[in-house]
């Protein structure tokens, strides 16, 4: 009846070559992996291991003294302190902007040319280097005449952080059952009460993600905040005033010739990462929580 | 005979060039369960979420003709679209609860149109959980999530978050296609209970489905409407031989 069936005896018929090709390629994309995780681990490793001598309560808890950088006393929570403000304020100053952008382009104006023109804008903005950011920041301060300071700091910060949070939502939103929306409208809601109290609320733990991955790039950014923010010695106080960074304390340090302080400098990089670990894996734990409520 | 509720008129549809609806034309009887049948693609779903303009929200969607919701065009220019929404409220294929607790699920449409001021909210999100039958099975966790009910619960919520908007006309679109039987079962026990009070529009491909809910019969292929009438004398006596060949399973 099957005259030209093979019988089934479960043993490999395909040819050798088949089967080669699958382990090979199965092996290449195991070597891509295993790149990024020792990638990720022989950074880490680094900071670790050069960081920890430099290491200190001090270094935590003072600021510059005089002869720091030469390797006298002091510390880096002008630094620290500088960070945490630049990249908190541009991170909620970009929130407030990003989220209207992103409802706005899934509950207004869906799959329109002005939404298509909007992603470009952002998609472009992107890719913006963000020493462009930090140069086009200093040219509009000394337009209207303010000089580096926490304030221009900021500012310059939501720009480079805008596309990422923006996208980041967007994405979500997007992610967002056709039908959810429809339910929504069904119960003779308006597109705000849907934007806001539906779709906003089953977004909310992208939302945070999109947030966090803005602050994560923003503190570490060094590029865009010298010439905004400038450095300075002292605590931050006053928008109007220069502030300290994390990258630019790392930076400053890194280029003097002494050991002690190039080893501070590797345990400033340390705080940095563990600040933005500590703020990425903060992260994931709330949006976990937050996302009791979403439906699947 | 009977008091109509809803009258469409003339009523076109196209999405792009594509034409969904062809001069449609039909009045929909009030306090009675139509059902609109058809094949797969026919244009009723088109047709009953063009009934609480939940089609605008579609991309290129063009609507001529009328709808006539108590003799009032819904689709003239002056009118509210969430008023519109609010007096229709709709039943989906899958069940898609808010992404809130249960109780929130129903208070949501009462706080949004602040139907409950100088009313007892947890009165009334109980009454509209106990007429769409789930009060028993979610007494306890009402301040669960939504989405922790299992589907066939998902579905009772979503019809009790549509009565709790105190709507006058429940479109359903095949309501029970996602459920099991015995959740299938709820629903329809619940919609010939709520027939006393709302004029129900129900799409369906399951024929027996039609036979066992339905007091008005539309019928529907390639977006003409083919036959209407009561539903006893459409399934006894088809006058259409489209309606005939589809009631006897030929398509």
């Amino acid at each position: 009846m099957t005259g030209n069936r093979t019988v089934f005896t479960g043993k490999r018929t395909g040819s050798k070559r088949k089967h080669l090709e699958e382990r090979f390629f199965k092996g290449l994309m195991l070597l891509s992996c295993l790149a990024v995780a020792g990638g990720l681990g022989a950074i880490l490793l680094t900071v670790v291991v050069k960081g920890l001598p430099g290491l200190s309560w001090e270094l935590l808890t003072q600021t510059p003294k005089g002869g720091f950088y030469l390797g006298k006393e002091g510390g880096i929570l002008n630094a620290i302190a500088g960070s945490l403000y630049l990249a908190l304020g541009a991170t909620a100053l970009a929130a407030l902007i990003a989220l209207p952008i992103a409802l706005y382009l899934e509950v207004y104006a869906p799959g329109s040319r002005r939404a298509a023109v909007i992603r470009l804008s952002l998609d472009v903005m992107w890719g913006i280097p963000s020493i462009v950011y930090g140069a086009f920041g200093f040219t509009v301060m000394m337009l209207v005449g303010l000089r580096a300071s926490l304030l221009g700091g900021i500012l310059t910060l939501t720009l480079l952080e805008l596309p990422i949070m923006a996208r980041a939502m967007d994405e979500v939103i997007k992610m967002i059952p056709m039908e959810l929306k429809e339910s929504s409208f069904a119960l003779g809601t308006t597109r705000f009460e849907a934007a806001v109290k539906i779709m906003a609320r089953q977004a909310l733990p992208g939302i945070v993600t999109g947030m966090l991955l803005a602050f994560g790039r923003g503190i570490g950014d060094a590029a865009s905040v010298l010439f905004t923010a400038g450095f300075t010695d002292r605590m931050p106080t006053s928008l109007f005033r220069p502030v300290a960074s994390l990258p630019l304390a790392v930076f400053f340090q890194l280029g003097m010739p002494y050991k002690e302080v190039q080893e501070r400098a590797y345990a400033s990089a340390l705080v940095l990462t563990v600040i933005v670990l500590g703020v990425s894996l903060g992260s994931r734990l709330l949006a976990r929580r937050l996302a009791r409520n979403v439906v699947q | 005979m009977n008091d109509t509720h809803i009258s469409v008129r003339d009523l076109n549809v196209y999405y792009g060039k594509h034409q969904a609806l062809c001069d449609i034309n039909v009045e929909i009887p009030r306090n009675k369960i139509t059902v609109i049948l058809g094949p797969s693609g026919c244009g009723k779903t088109t047709l009953l979420k063009s009934l609480n303009r939940l089609l605008d929200i579609t991309d290129g969607v063009r609507v001529t003709g009328q709808v006539l919701l108590d003799g009032i065009n819904i689709y003239d220019p002056a009118v509210d679209v969430t008023e519109v929404r609010k007096r229709a409220g709709l039943l989906s294929q899958r069940p898609y609860p808010l992404p809130m607790s249960v109780y929130d699920n129903v208070a949501f449409g009462p706080r949004v149109h602040g139907l409950t001021r100088g009313r007892d909210m947890d009165a009334e999100v109980q009454r509209h959980l106990e007429m769409a039958g789930l009060w028993d099975e979610v007494k306890d966790r009402l301040h669960a999530p939504a989405a922790r009910l299992s589907v066939g619960q998902q579905q009772r919520l979503c019809l009790a978050r549509g009565l709790a908007v105190e709507p006058e006309v429940i479109l359903g679109d095949e309501p029970t296609s996602a459920l099991d039987p015995i959740s299938a079962q709820h629903i329809e026990a619940r919609l010939l209970e709520l027939r006393e009070l709302y004029t129900i529009v129900l799409v369906t491909h399951i024929l027996r489905q039609a036979r066992r809910l339905a007091d008005y019969v539309v019928f529907m292929y390639l977006g003409d409407l083919v036959e209407d009438g009561p539903a006893a004398q459409v399934f006894a006596h088809p006058r259409e031989e489209r309606t005939r060949a589809y009631l006897s399973g030929e398509f």
